[in-house]
């Protein structure tokens, strides 16, 4: 794919994910989504040829957005602690800058299966954070810091926490501005997890 | 008459078991019309070791058994000396098995300096330096017998074999034991689900096999003709590695799920991401069994 294809294609998933969050994702269609870039419906087929299909790739955009991201700090040469404060700081940062990135994941992908189970099955959407997240845990088991254990009990444990946490502050019920809980919830995460 | 091959095979810090391997090679008798052993521990041989440590006789090839150390005696002299004095006859050297390429279990014991000729573990020793050009690695416990045998007729016919960087002729050792072994489709699917002995399943993910991160060509060249270790049902102990032996060798060294060695080569990403891909298909015929349902 060409570069300046591959920038529209962003583009788009960019445009369909504020409008997923505004108007939801079953009431935006790929018209309204041409609408809102103005380019014409036809051409953009040529970039997705269904909203399914969209689905699936800004799924994996997202991914790779945090992928990347925990990859940097999986290469940094800090302690599993300071590492487990910074995928926490993403995190929430992500959720305040770019709510609209954890909405489509946490609202969407996580509870709209039937668009996903074709071409997403298991975790092959999600790879790129799941692989980083991975290399969090064995590295952390393998310097001594953490509790090895099962890798789905020590994920849910901590990407349940913080779903939870970004959902609560989506549903304004948190009293305090989510960027607050970082310590604490750093804490918490990390005391489960440690040997 | 042709002239045959004159070795001396020396068994210094060793059980043995590179020797017996050897008599399980298939064709010994077409291999002693072009070889003889001027001294074997327990093949008869013309001279005895009182002979081969009192005289200097005519040898083109030093077979090295068993780790060395700078203090172990053998028949009242120090076995390094009987190397010094060898290797001086010879033309080559081999050593036989991963005790005397890379000091193998016998670098858990007291004696002094315990290593293989040139390697303790994977670091180079230094100490024989002057006699690496000379030298050909056989690792394994024990040696595969026609690595060893068709190693041997390469040096009868003045062959140059490409090594590997531990010595080892690439022809046997470039490949992983992983190559060839017949659960290769449980492995791409990770599917170990092993029970020891049985048909299915590939040992990797549970069961400890080394297979993917060990050189040999077991899978390649079959033991006694007809078998494998994995093939059979038991994982490969990685024998032929300069970390040999390692601990629990029956069970996969894991830090939350993820194996903690990887195949040779294989980045860790590189790893996990085919790892999430093909964990998330079940193949329901590789969940089955093979003859019996
Ligand atoms: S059992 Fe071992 S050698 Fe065979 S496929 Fe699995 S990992 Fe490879
Ligand atoms: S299968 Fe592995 S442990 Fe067994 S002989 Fe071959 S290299 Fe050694």
């Amino acid at each position: 794919m060409t570069d300046k294809k591959q920038q529209k294609k962003e583009q788009i998933m960019l445009a369909s994910l504020g409008l997923f969050a505004t108007k939801g994702f079953y009431n935006t269609t790929i018209p309204d989504i041409a609408l809102s870039l103005k380019m014409s419906v036809g051409n953009m087929y040529n970039y997705f040829k269904s909203k399914d299909l969209l689905a699936k790739e800004i799924i994996k955009f997202v991914s790779s957005y945090f992928g990347k991201k925990i990859k940097v700090i999986n290469e940094e040469n800090i302690s599993t602690k300071e590492k487990t404060r910074k995928i926490v700081e993403i995190y929430f940062q992500t959720a305040t800058v770019k709510p609209e990135m954890l909405d489509y994941f946490l609202r969407i992908y996580l509870s709209t299966r039937e668009v996903f189970k074709d071409g997403c099955e298991g975790m092959i959407c999600v790879n790129d954070f799941v692989t980083e997240i991975m290399i969090y845990f064995e590295e952390g088991v393998k310097c001594g810091d953490l509790r090895d254990q099962d890798f789905f009990n020590a994920f849910g444990l901590f990407m349940g926490y913080l779903g939870g946490m970004v959902f609560l502050q989506g549903e304004n019920v948190l009293p305090k501005n989510l960027n607050e809980y970082i310590d604490d919830v750093t804490d918490n995460i990390y005391k489960a997890l440690s040997v | 008459m042709k002239k045959k091959v004159r070795i001396l095979w020396l068994g210094l810090m060793t059980c043995n078991g590179n020797t017996h391997s050897f008599l399980n090679y298939p064709h010994l008798e077409q291999f002693f019309n072009d070889f003889e052993f001027i001294y074997h521990p327990i093949i008869d041989s013309e001279y005895s070791l009182e002979d081969i440590i009192s005289q200097d006789i005519a040898c083109d090839v030093l077979l090295i058994e068993g780790a060395i150390a700078d203090d172990f005696i053998k028949a009242d002299v120090l076995g390094i000396d009987i190397i010094k004095k060898y290797s001086k006859i010879v033309s080559k050297i081999v050593t036989v098995g991963t005790c005397a390429t890379f000091g193998g279990i016998f670098k858990e014991s007291h004696y002094k300096n315990v290593s293989g000729l040139h390697f303790r573990e994977d670091k180079r020793t230094e100490k024989y330096n002057h006699l690496f050009e000379k030298t050909i690695s056989i690792s394994g416990c024990p040696i595969h017998p026609e690595t060893l045998v068709s190693t041997l007729y390469a040096i009868k016919k003045g062959l140059s074999l490409k090594l590997d960087s531990y010595l080892r002729p690439k022809d046997y050792f470039a490949y992983t034991v992983h190559n060839g072994c017949t659960r290769n489709e449980y492995f791409e699917y990770k599917v170990d689900n092993h029970h020891f002995g049985e048909l299915e399943g590939c040992m990797f993910y549970d069961h400890g096999c080394q297979g993917p991160l060990t050189h040999g060509s077991c899978n390649k060249i079959l033991w006694n003709e007809i078998n494998s270790k994995t093939r059979a049902g038991l994982p490969c102990m990685g024998c032929t590695e300069p970390s040999f032996p390692k601990q629990n060798l029956f069970s996969t060294k894991k830090n939350m799920g993820i194996p903690e060695f990887l195949p040779v080569g294989v980045n860790k990403r590189v790893y996990l991401t085919l790892a999430g891909i093909t964990k998330a298909f079940k193949i329901d015929r590789l969940q089955k069994k093979l003859l019996d349902d």
